[in-house]
């Protein structure tokens, strides 16, 4: 099931990219799927590292479009600080707490953090992330506890 | 119809000279910021709006088509990159040793500890 | 036209990462301005591909982006590692 699926998206991207449905270039098309999928699967036999998808589809594009809007305000934001002739920067580093239970919640998030200038993440520890902003005011945290709580909201619950 | 044509390559023209802005306003941030921490926030503004604009402005240009696709391929990976390198660059520059010179009032170079996450120094200014 | 001004604009974007990667005081500065070189490039490759009105130039503009990745971790690896294949950090090694 996992293979097929595989194929089927590896298939999809070799005809998106390409744009030529000559036979020859389809058949080469199918070739190089399979060699990979021959190559996926002797790799499987070493480790078995699996990525699970555990989001809410309608959540998740909601929070891309709330994303978006960050990436905005806090590009106008960077941008007036780098034109201003004083450059009132105040840098500091912090760390922020995050809820998200799997691997890719916690993805999402560090790389929002890091995608909305500003702020970037620099170390992964157990239960927090270190934070570096360029402009630090108090609000920054809970900005950041704000996004933590979104995200948390896009992730399917698992049941363990 | 001409109408259309007329409002698609006004939006086109508008979000390519943001994007130009843009990407200009990072690299001179780039060339400015007086350390390295502060440069890497100056980079992610070419990485987040120069990126996101431009190529929605490219995207404009092209209507729908397998161009269109392959360019939103490319936006989308280099919008999950960019942060993964800067991430990448920073944490590497953190575990040798490299730190920011923070700002007055803040207490100590060394990131908060644990315990002390809770106090935050710019609410005692 | 509209592509002429955005390749101009880049253009000078990397000119000026071009100054700080030869004047960067740090190895991290410079890594910072070849990753940021990169990504310039991308969006220049792209761009000229338009004004041309060759719009293959998009596949190689995507082979630029991957390559720009995996070389910049490539990189940054080695110089945590000073070694690219499957090799324990130093202070791991001594543990042992």
């Amino acid at each position: 099931m996992r293979t097929i699926g595989t194929i089927i998206a590896f298939l999809g991207l070799w005809l998106l990219l390409s744009g030529i449905y000559k036979s020859l270039t389809v058949g080469l098309g199918v070739f190089s799927t399979l060699f990979v999928i021959f190559i996926l699967n002797r790799m499987n036999s070493i480790d078995g590292d699996r990525v699970e998808v555990h989001l809410k589809p309608l959540e998740f594009l909601k929070y891309q479009g709330w994303l978006l809007g960050e990436i905005a305000k806090s590009n106008w934001a960077v941008t007036r600080i780098i034109l201003a002739p004083s450059m009132p920067i105040k840098q500091h580093m912090f760390s922020v707490p995050y809820t998200q239970n799997s691997d890719l919640g916690q993805v999402i998030f560090a790389n929002s953090i890091t995608l909305t200038p500003g702020t970037v993440s620099v170390e992964t520890e157990p239960g927090q992330f270190l934070v570096h902003a360029v402009a630090y005011s108090a609000d920054d945290k809970d900005a950041i506890a704000d996004m933590d709580r979104r995200v948390t909201a896009c992730e399917k619950v698992i049941t363990a | 119809m001409n109408f259309l044509d007329a409002a698609v390559e006004i939006i086109s023209w508008a979000l390519m000279l943001a994007g130009s802005f843009f990407v200009i306003v990072g690299a001179v941030g780039a060339l400015r910021f007086p350390d390295f921490w502060a440069r890497m926030h100056a980079v992610s503004i070419t990485d987040s709006a120069g990126v996101l604009l431009l190529f929605a402005g490219m995207c404009m240009q092209t209507g729908f088509t397998l161009v269109t696709v392959k360019l939103i391929i490319i936006g989308v990976f280099l919008f999950i990159t960019g942060p993964t390198a800067t991430h990448a660059i920073a944490n590497a520059a953190l575990v040798s040793g490299l730190r920011p010179k923070e700002a007055k009032g803040f207490t100590g170079v060394e990131p908060e500890p644990l315990t002390k996450s809770d106090a935050d120094p710019a609410s005692s200014e | 036209m509209m592509f002429a001004v955005a390749i101009i604009a880049v253009f000078i974007a990397m000119a000026l990462v071009l100054v700080r990667l030869f004047g960067g005081p740090t190895l991290y500065d410079r890594v910072l301005a070849v990753n940021s070189f990169g990504t310039h490039t991308v969006l220049l490759i792209g761009l000229i591909g338009f004004l041309t009105e060759r719009p293959d130039f998009l596949d190689i503009a995507l082979l630029y982006a991957l390559i720009n990745f995996v070389g910049t971790i490539a990189i940054l690896k080695f110089f945590r590692y000073r070694a690219i294949g499957d090799k324990l950090p130093v202070k791991e090694e001594a543990e042992t």
